[in-house]
């Protein structure tokens, strides 16, 4: 298990190669990577990302721990970033591997449901000299119930 | 105890972490203590429905208790991913 929490960007590629390396017994390795949306009107300037430097390590562990005891994985790799990031960049990954594409798949999207509302991080969009905090929304907490 | 607020809960508290001493035996408690305190507390907490607590570094609710508990922190619903 591989869960790094860093302000500077990372380079997908090559995690994803490193991911794989020396398991010929994984048949599937999904990933998932998340990228600064630019809103509808086209003008967001940064999406700015505050963590709990104490916990955000935690209770990523404690994410990838609950996937991995739930189903059939090899590994898992979560990469999250903090501070400013700009339209196009890349906020986070995440990546499974299994012997089978199900448990791989299901427990990528189980980490990212659980990623978006029980890890410790918060969106500030910054649009033309204003700035607002991103709401939760009702659809992630529902989404939890899925699983 | 040291107290730790992030996001908009920090912006309107005015400072990122305190020290308090409190006898509060529950969140609840100390929230009511902090909102007794000043005004900015009371716009912080105005609506605990809106707000999430840790314990320690672990997830927890309004009514768990503080016996040995050193770190707490208010927060909003988080929106990682």
């Amino acid at each position: 298990m591989k869960i790094v929490v860093q302000e500077a960007p990372f380079d997908f590629a090559a995690e994803v190669e490193e991911f794989g390396q020396g398991r010929a017994d994984m048949g599937a390795i999904v990933t998932f990577t998340g990228v600064v949306r630019d809103n509808d009107a086209g003008d967001l300037d940064a999406m700015e990302i505050e963590h709990y430097p104490g916990m955000t390590q935690k209770a990523l562990e404690k994410i990838a721990a609950d996937a991995s005891a739930r189903w059939d994985l090899g590994d898992v790799l979560i990469i999250h970033r903090y501070g400013r990031l700009e339209p196009g960049e890349k906020i986070m990954m995440v990546a499974t591997s299994s012997p089978h594409r199900k448990d791989a798949f299901e427990a990528a999207d189980f980490l990212m449901d659980y990623l978006k509302s029980r890890a410790p991080f918060w969106k500030k969009e910054h649009t033309g000299g204003d700035a607002s905090w991103v709401d939760a929304k009702d659809s992630d907490e529902d989404a939890l119930n899925r699983w | 105890m040291d107290i730790l607020y992030f996001a908009w809960v920090r912006e309107r508290i005015g400072v990122p972490r305190e020290t308090v001493t409190t006898e509060a035996k529950t969140v609840n408690e100390l929230v009511q203590e902090l909102i007794a305190k000043e005004e900015r507390y009371a716009a912080a907490f105005a609506d605990i429905s809106a707000l999430r607590v840790a314990l320690d570094q672990d997830l927890s609710d309004f009514d768990a208790p503080l016996d040995g508990v050193r770190e707490v922190a208010f927060f909003p619903p988080m929106t990682g991913g």
